[in-house]
């Protein structure tokens, strides 16, 4: 794919901000080593300078495959991911000063792992770029990818507790010491699933029967897809009992199908099942308890963290009250890169992760953490705003809306703003599966976002995917093309 | 499609001005309180990082501190363990102080206002300020007799408590509640340890957490008869003025006669009053409440300390171990007339009457002060992180039930007890010892509860200390016997002979 001549790729703003990410993930390291040891090693810039490598290879790849890709996704990534890291690592220090052993090795440690999965995570990034050269080849395979998301998300709620459950929620396939969480990946196969299945039936679910307060309702019958969906959310809150993921999913599906047929009253019908169906599972949780009792727990926790009752309950509020109050001790500005005490949060390295950094970053720190994500969530927004075809449309803005639905699920539940839930937070919690499906998530993006941007064969070049596009109906009929 | 992928992105706009919002309310509005929170355990390395002031008694140390390599710098320890935990309690990491631990909590951590000059200082010097000392009013010597002593009692009693007062200042000499417990592991840095330790111990039937020296009450049987024998003095009897005894006697409208403990106690139709309490008389000491009436006879308890409800021991300045009110009781008919049933079991501490270890140990020092209370103390003395005074126990008259001539005549009594009645088992060689001994019924089928009140004179006529012990359902009979030998002990301690 050659550069056409007089174009902007903004492949050399890439690499600058990704620059810029890794001068922050190295001052990062430095001074929390200067916290730990009041020293900065001569080591300090190891693990960036790694990190730099390998980013800098995954750009190269880009530079190869996808050449007008957004040029803003990789070093916002990156930097999240980087600080990720340094904090991990950050964490196996302070374990190994207190416990009196010599510094960790580069890979060594829960820092060193997930150095480890960066590296794992881009490989496939990079050959999902590789192997996809075209986004709309994956609407080939929708039908199997629908029944790999399915099976992908019942496989922890069928097996056995024993290995499937950590700290109530069962997300996981733990085999020894060694475990994976399959719906990260299942976001993914189901996003092109729901993408392909909508821009078939779109001309269907938009038809309208009735009208009621200005918004038209669609006919009964052509309910049914959103039911099942509802139906099986609702069966991962109460078997896997995750409110998180069972709001993501069933979140993916109703903006996917908002966004296929401009019906608002799919909105509002969405929201309503979903929101009846979490009242009634804590109704339920209330009254009967059994498998609804998990998720009735979490509600009261949240309703009033700091009851004595709720603190000392075996499974109560310990663990949002511990990540509050480190928030609330980081303060506006934070106590700095390793001088805080985030070991007190429980899961600091997986859920709690966000209230762990907040206690050394701040409130200033946090928030440009947010709008990092916010950041990512809007460019991948925009590559569905820029990408010509339905299909590409729907996964990028499916796949962009969920990253932030899911950032929103767990810094909410770690902030007390929503009930709590087994969330990783995207590019920070330790953990391979979270790490490459997210990975994988952006490398999609990216591959959009190439379609989007790339300047038309022998037409004038549009310098970005802005809103110079073709009536919207003609994105339907390209759909028909890529029929399999 | 563009228009609802841009309203999606609205809606994530929206979710993360959520997000921000909270976070600046978790961060900046709450930060505060949230910094300062008792779950944050930052707090408690900030509060572990200076050494906490050190409990003290006789120069010995009750409450210490450990250099260690945790995040929290020092341990607290407690080297004597369970002798002294119902009195200097603990301070455990998660859960809250207890004792003097939890009473001066202020000054031994460094907190306290009277600390302000210090901690200034310590600014400019550079040095760590810490927590300032307290210095107890126990007698080691004593409380060791008392621990050994009670824990060793010849009748295998599981369960009981001892006090001793000085009975010219009203300081504890000693304090022992039995069975106790080892604070230290309640202390440990590792607070899972600790909260199944407290789990442990608060399921304890036996309640080893409980100081039973003042938070429990128990019936008084006859040591209340010294009460009893006040109001008479204070109401024109003398020791020598006769009163009605005899075998039984069956108060107006009850039909249980009262007893006396043998055939051989005043069975005559008459008996002195003080050969009535020399001997523990109940039929005489029923028929002497009866006489006197109710109103006399609770009037009497509450001049020596019954029904006070906020006696707190610790320092005499603020707040110190809570001492349960002891009771009379309600010797009323339903009708508002006195139950004289009621009054004649009561006048012989029976019935509703409580009392605690500590009220009888106060009752017999009052009689040795000349008819004095002292306010019980516990704290001696504050010292700063450089062992400068800071505070000086000033001994305070609590109350003046009796004047020293009726005081007087209870002494003589009390003496004459432990001479030639029920008590002689508490005499100490080289002192003038006078108590009351006590057997209280407490519950069917249990065995009675073994008291013993009591004081000692020096062969300077000064009164050394008094004393109280306590002992729950004795085996065997004669419950006080045993109560008895042990005060003296105590008694002989506390004046500075015996022990090691």
């Amino acid at each position: 794919m050659p550069r056409v001549p007089g174009t902007k790729t903004g492949r050399n703003a890439e690499l600058g901000l990704l620059a810029l990410a890794m001068i922050i993930v190295a001052a990062y390291g430095a001074t929390v080593e200067a916290n730990q040891f009041d020293k900065i090693t001569p080591t300090f810039w190891v693990p960036a300078a790694l990190l730099s490598a390998l980013f800098v290879a995954l750009h190269l790849v880009v530079r190869f495959t996808a050449l007008y890709a957004d040029p803003v996704l990789i070093p916002t990534v990156a930097l999240i991911n980087g600080l990720g890291v340094g904090f991990l690592r950050r964490l196996d220090l302070a374990r190994a000063i207190a416990q009196k052993q010599p510094e960790p090795g580069i890979f060594a440690g829960v820092g060193g792992r997930q150095l480890a999965w960066t590296l794992a995570a881009l490989v496939l990034a990079a050959v999902l770029l590789i192997v996809i050269r075209d986004h709309k080849t994956v609407s080939r395979y929708a039908y199997t990818l629908g029944l790999v998301g399915i099976v992908l998300v019942m496989i922890p709620a069928v097996l056995p507790a024993s290995i499937s459950e950590i700290n109530g929620a069962r997300l996981w396939i733990r085999i020894g010491s060694f475990s994976i969480q399959p719906g990260e990946f299942a976001k993914l196969a189901l996003v092109s699933f729901f993408a392909y299945y909508l821009v078939r039936k779109r001309e269907v679910l938009s038809l309208a029967s009735r009208r009621v307060l200005g918004v038209d309702f669609p006919r009964g019958r052509d309910l049914g897809p959103v039911i099942t969906v509802w139906m099986l959310s609702l069966l991962v809150l109460v078997f896997e009992k995750d409110l998180g993921t069972a709001l993501l999913y069933f979140g993916l599906f109703v903006v996917t199908l908002y966004v296929a047929t401009e019906r608002v009253s799919w909105l509002i019908i969405g929201l309503v099942m979903f929101f009846g169906g979490v009242y009634v599972a804590y109704l339920l949780g209330a009254s009967v308890g059994g498998p609804f009792a998990n998720f009735y727990d979490r509600a009261t926790v949240w309703l009033d963290p700091f009851a004595a009752e709720n603190y000392n309950r075996v499974g109560g509020s310990y663990q949002l009250v511990q990540s509050l109050l480190g928030l609330g001790t980081g303060g506006l500005f934070g106590t700095g890169p390793g001088a805080g005490s985030p070991s007190k949060v429980p899961e600091v390295r997986t859920d709690f992760i966000f209230a762990g950094m907040g206690e050394e970053i701040g409130l200033f720190g946090l928030s440009a953490l947010l709008i990092c994500y916010l950041l990512i969530v809007e460019r991948g927004l925009r590559a569905a705003l820029g990408v010509r075809d339905s299909f590409g449309k729907l996964v990028a803005g499916g796949l962009a809306f969920t990253l932030g639905l899911q950032v929103f699920v767990i810094l909410g539940g770690i902030t007390g703003l929503i009930p709590l839930t087994g969330q990783t937070t995207p590019f920070l919690s330790a953990g391979g599966s979270s790490l490459m499906a997210n990975w994988l998530l952006i490398a999609m993006l990216l591959r959009i976002s190439d379609a989007g941007r790339r300047p038309a064969s022998g037409g004038p070049a549009p310098s970005s995917g802005g809103p110079k596009q073709p009536p919207a109906q003609l994105h339907g009929a390209m759909t028909e093309v890529i029929k399999p | 499609m563009n228009a609802p992928l841009r309203k999606a992105g609205v809606v994530i706009l929206v979710l993360f001005g959520l997000l921000f919002a909270n976070l600046n309310w978790v961060q900046g509005y709450k930060a505060d309180e949230y910094r300062t929170n008792d779950y944050n355990g930052r707090v408690q390395v900030a509060e572990y990082e200076v050494p906490r002031g050190i409990i003290e008694a006789d120069g010995q140390a009750l409450a210490s501190n450990k250099l260690t390599d945790d995040e929290l710098k020092y341990l607290r320890q407690y080297p004597k363990k369970q002798i002294y935990a119902p009195i200097v309690g603990y301070k455990p990491v998660n859960l809250g102080e207890v004792g003097i631990e939890r009473a001066e909590d202020e000054f031994l951590s460094g907190a306290s206002d009277k600390l302000f000059a210090d901690r200034v200082s310590a600014m400019f010097t550079g040095d760590e300020a810490g927590g300032g000392n307290v210095v107890l009013s126990v007698r080691t010597k004593a409380q060791e007799v008392a621990w050994k002593q009670l824990t060793g009692n010849e009748r295998g009693v599981k369960k009981g408590s001892a006090v001793a007062i000085n009975p010219r200042t009203g300081a504890i000499q000693a304090m022992v509640s039995m069975p106790s417990y080892d604070p230290n592991p309640l202390a440990t840095h590792d607070t899972e340890d600790a909260a199944a330790e407290y789990k442990k111990l608060n399921a304890d039937k036996d309640k080893p957490l409980l100081n039973r020296a003042v938070a429990e009450t128990y019936p008084p049987g006859s040591t209340f008869k010294v009460i009893v024998t006040a109001a008479a003095l204070q109401n024109g009897y003398d020791q020598s003025t006769q009163i009605p005894a005899g075998p039984l006697y069956t108060a107006p409208g009850s039909g249980a006669p009262i007893k006396n403990s043998s055939a051989g106690t005043c069975p005559e139709r008459q008996v002195n009053l003080k050969e009535a309490l020399t001997e523990s008389c109940n039929t005489g000491y029923a028929q002497l409440g009866v006489k006197l009436g109710g109103d006399k006879v609770k009037k009497a308890a509450q001049d020596w300390g019954f029904e006070q409800e906020d006696l707190t021991v610790g320092s005499l300045e603020g707040t110190g171990l809570a001492v349960a009110a002891s009771r009379m009781g309600k010797i009323q008919n339903p009708d508002g007339s006195t139950d004289l049933a009621g009054l004649a079991q009561s006048s012989i501490g029976q019935k509703d009457v409580r009392m605690t270890t500590m009220q009888g140990a106060m009752i017999a020092a009052t009689v040795a002060n000349g008819g004095k209370q002292m306010r019980p103390y516990l704290v001696q003395q504050l010292l700063s992180p450089d062992r400068r005074p800071i505070y000086n126990a000033n001994p305070q008259t609590l109350r003046t039930p009796v004047s020293s001539d009726i005081a007087d005549d209870l002494r003589e009594m009390m003496v004459s007890v432990v001479e030639n009645g029920t008590g002689k088992r508490a005499q100490v060689d080289g002192f003038e010892v006078g108590g009351k001994t006590g057997t209280a019924e407490n519950a069917e089928g249990a065995d009675d509860h073994g008291w013993f009140i009591g004081f000692a004179y020096n062969d300077k006529g000064e009164a050394v200390s008094a004393v109280c012990v306590m002992l729950e359902n004795v085996p065997g009979g004669h419950a006080s016997s045993e109560a008895a030998r042990i005060s003296g002990l105590i008694l002989k301690a506390a004046a500075g002979q015996g022990g090691d």
